[in-house]
């Protein structure tokens, strides 16, 4: 007993004030990550010019939007300690239906977004109130959800892709403020505010990291489990829906193979951003880096002219990299508490 | 008796620089049980682990049959005849017991396990000791009870002299205790030496012939069983006399409102018509053995879980709480048994602990006013005495007594009318234990109604002023602070009185 107060003097010492600045303490916070975006936009810039452009940064933040949506809900959902595999599948099932209904079905586009919308949102409630209330798996659950969307979407279009000109629904994706600033981002610098202020600052978010920490210590302190978990699938899928709405209308068109591997990326950039999978522990600020991270890997690769092939190797190896340096970071400043005591 | 068999002389060890151990004393004769007793963080599991060789001492001796001996590692101290039964089971529970019994060395025969002849050599050393298992049953199907007597079989089974048992008793029923003493019995018949470590009165004053007690690291004293009684034993422990260290201010109840009332509970299966009252200011204790369903009743209370019938009043008033969130909005708080697994998120930081349970009065709108916690925050450091580098460390690295006031903190957070304690000391350390009555002291005092569960009987008697007892779910008697003593506890939890007839 002790023995740990000694420990804990020793780490007031070491812990300044400067955490008290949210700056800092974002920076301190993912110290990690950081360190793998700084090298990794050094080797691209050393490699080409064309990366440190206004151009191709804005290109760059574009391109991270659509998974940074995704991945925003995805940080709540392992936060709480659960997965969802379903995010794909929706993104492909809300974003090729949406432009069905407008194009093929010739419905207004008001109604036809509301009811893309709704229906990623209908599945996140599905699975979060399977998970909740009948206590399965996320992982089979969200799995089977994924099939169910996916199968929508081809059902719906027959596995063909259609074309939208649509000119306000392209704008959804296409447009810009102030002439310079794309759209999609936009969306996203609100999402990441709002997320980030529900996650830290309301009982909601603190309920989510006291469900994922410990469930059974939640549940005596009178949190709303149920509750709390199927918002948050619920959120996860709107967010999906939304994000497929957008990817539709920057390529034209709706197309349901259109979602693959979004719920890898996403998943990806929340464990980058150091979310851990067993639950309980998790930043907004993390996950938004580690979307960073993987749209850098794509745009790098790209510009430098690697083969899309060969850059799937290329992100497995960095993101298996990135992991492991951040699990060991872990090892290392417990090493150097031991070295201390 | 005579032959010593073990003597530890002057035993230090410190981890860094901070004594665990200093000059700890401990002989053990042939064919003696000699309790080890001690509070938690008394050094009782250290002093094991260097007599195990998981510890190596800083300095003092080993004797082993007069011989000095070093022990470096735990295959010594089995060569020198040491076997040790720890609290947790240590069994691969999906392989059999004989498998278990002969794990890391298997009879081989023609380069095959030889399982007939395992099976053969395991019931015959199972029947030396009079246990009744079969050496072909797959350990997961054992109960506890019989799980620990496969331990035992296989620590005799290595040539075991001294056996060291520690709180054999913890997750045992009473039922599955009497076997395990009548092995204890036929062990010593066998000459073989037992240190037993256990904090239960009743136990070791059945089984053991010295006790030896230890605090703070110290050798406090050897007493023959014998010529000492409980509450001299709890004086040494503590190192305080007992009025001091439960420091308690009893009032007159007579007039005080009745805050809860309980009547005819019942959860099929798990408890059956209990019915109290708790009044104002009054501390009403719960006693009985482990898995009687004290904490069953409490959580059912509380709205963690559902029972069929029975009326809970609050103030007079009939509620019905169908889940913790009500409970607490209705002024009722539980502190859980286990702080680990249902009291703290212990990643999380303790000033996240602390106000958990009360968010909704630091709400500004819908965002957490990070002052009105942070006031909180400061009144139950000070309050409690949380010894916490900042609010911000982690749950999980403060030790067990400071854990515990955080988990008391967070329900106190709660500001409740009725505060449901559940084993509130458990893996404390005497100096918290000490802290903790005080605060227990102060509430009632403040006229919070205390409901105190709790296996301790020294804390029971001394702290409360009414006492219910239960036995397998149902209430086996009701007695006031002027009717308690450790006897008359244990005669109603453990069965032997006539039947309680509740009041009409």
């Amino acid at each position: 007993m002790r023995q740990e107060e000694w420990k804990n003097m020793n780490q007031k010492n070491n812990k300044s004030v400067l955490m008290d600045n949210p700056f800092i303490s974002i920076f301190r916070g993912n110290i990690g990550i950081i360190g793998v975006l700084v090298i990794m936009c050094v080797i691209v810039t050393i490699a080409t010019d064309k990366f440190l452009t206004t151009n191709n940064i804005i290109s760059v933040l574009r391109q991270i939007s659509i998974n940074t949506y995704i991945a925003l809900g995805m940080t709540l959902i392992i936060i709480l300690g659960h997965i969802d595999l379903s995010v794909g599948a929706i993104v492909a099932m809300s974003g090729t239906l949406t432009v069905g209904f407008i194009v093929t079905q010739g419905l207004p586009i008001g109604p036809s977004i509301i009811v893309g919308l709704m229906l990623g949102t209908i599945a996140g409630i599905l699975s979060g109130a399977i998970v909740s209330v009948f206590r399965v798996p996320a992982f089979i659950i969200t799995m089977a959800m994924m099939n169910v969307c996916n199968g929508i979407a081809y059902v719906y279009s027959g596995g063909q892709s259609t074309r939208i000109t649509d000119e306000f629904f392209v704008a959804i994706g296409n447009g810009y403020i102030f002439d310079r600033i794309p759209l999609p981002v936009v969306y996203m610098t609100i999402l990441i505010i709002v997320i980030s202020f529900v996650l830290g600052k309301t009982k909601f978010g603190t309920y989510v990291y006291a469900i994922g920490g410990n469930r059974e210590a939640a549940r005596l302190s009178g949190v709303p489990i149920k509750k709390v978990e199927i918002i948050v699938f619920t959120l996860s899928g709107l967010l999906s829906a939304f994000a497929g709405l957008v990817l539709c209308s920057r390529m034209y068109s709706g197309q349901p193979s259109v979602g693959d591997g979004y719920e890898l990326d996403a998943i990806a950039s929340c464990v980058l951003g150091g979310t851990s999978m067993s639950g309980g522990k998790g930043r907004i600020s993390g996950t938004v880096f580690g979307a960073m991270v993987i749209g850098i890997i794509s745009n790098g690769l790209n510009l430098i002219g690697v083969s899309s092939y060969w850059q799937l190797i290329v992100k497995g190896l960095i993101i298996a990299c990135a992991v492991l340096l951040d699990s060991q970071k872990g090892r290392l400043s417990a090493l150097k508490k031991k070295a201390a005591k | 008796m005579g032959q010593t068999v073990l003597e530890m002389k002057g035993i230090k060890k410190s981890f860094s620089g901070i004594y665990a151990l200093s000059g700890i004393d401990f002989s053990l004769e042939l064919g003696e049980v000699h309790a080890l007793l001690g509070e938690n963080g008394a050094g009782k599991s250290t002093l094991i682990k260097v007599l195990g060789g998981i510890h190596q001492p800083d300095c003092g001796e080993i004797r082993i049959n007069g011989e000095k001996v070093k022990i470096h590692n735990v295959p010594e101290a089995r060569e020198n005849g040491i076997g040790i039964i720890h609290q947790e089971i240590v069994l691969v529970p999906y392989l059999t017991v004989a498998q278990n019994l002969f794990l890391g060395r298997e009879i081989i025969k023609n380069g095959m396990v030889d399982m007939a002849e395992t099976n053969r050599r395991a019931e015959e050393m199972i029947a030396a000791l009079g246990v009744n298992i079969r050496a072909e049953t797959i350990v997961e199907e054992l109960t506890i009870a019989q799980q620990q007597m496969v331990e035992i079989v296989k620590a005799v089974s290595f040539n075991g002299r001294i056996i060291v048992m520690d709180e054999p008793t913890s997750s045992l029923s009473n039922e599955e205790v009497e076997q395990l003493f009548e092995i204890i019995e036929k062990l010593k018949e066998e000459k073989v030496s037992i240190i037993y470590i256990s904090h239960r009165m009743e136990e070791l004053f059945r089984i053991s012939d010295r006790v030896t007690v230890i605090r703070d690291g110290e050798y406090v004293g050897t007493k023959k069983t014998a010529e000492t009684n409980p509450n001299e034993l709890v004086a040494m422990m503590v190192g305080r006399d007992l009025e001091s260290f439960y420091s308690r201010d009893f009032q007159e109840l007579e007039k005080a409102d009745t805050v809860l009332e309980v009547k005819n509970l019942t959860c099929e299966g798990v408890f059956e018509d209990i019915s109290f009252k708790v009044r104002k200011g009054e501390i009403l204790g719960f006693a009985g053995l482990v898995g009687a369903g004290r904490s069953e009743i409490m959580e059912s209370i509380f709205g963690a879980r559902p029972h069929q019938s029975g009326e809970i009043l609050l103030d007079g008033k009939k509620v019905d709480f169908k889940n913790p969130m009500q409970a607490i909005k209705a002024g009722v708080s539980l502190v859980p048994e286990d702080r680990k697994k249902q009291g703290l998120v212990l990643e999380n930081s303790v000033s996240f602990n602390l106000t958990l349970a009360s968010l909704r009065f630091y709400m500004n709108g819908i965002a957490i006013s990070e002052k009105k916690k942070k006031a909180v925050i400061d009144r139950y450091f000070e309050r409690l005495r949380i010894k916490a580098a900042s609010p911000e460390i982690e749950a999980g690295s403060l030790s067990g007594g400071n854990q515990q006031k955080v988990v008391l903190g967070k329900w106190l957070a709660t500001e409740p009318n009725v505060l449901i304690l559940d084993e509130p000391t458990r893996g404390v350390d005497v100096n918290a234990k000490f802290e903790i009555y005080s605060t227990i002291n102060n509430l009632a005092k403040e006229g919070i109604a205390i409901i105190m569960v709790s296996s301790e009987l020294p804390e029971i008697i001394n702290m409360c002023d009414n006492v219910c007892v239960i036995r397998d779910g149902r209430m086996a008697g009701k007695l006031s602070k002027e009717e308690l003593s450790q006897e008359g506890i244990m005669k109603y939890a453990a069965g032997g009185v006539e039947e309680y007839e509740p009041e009409k």
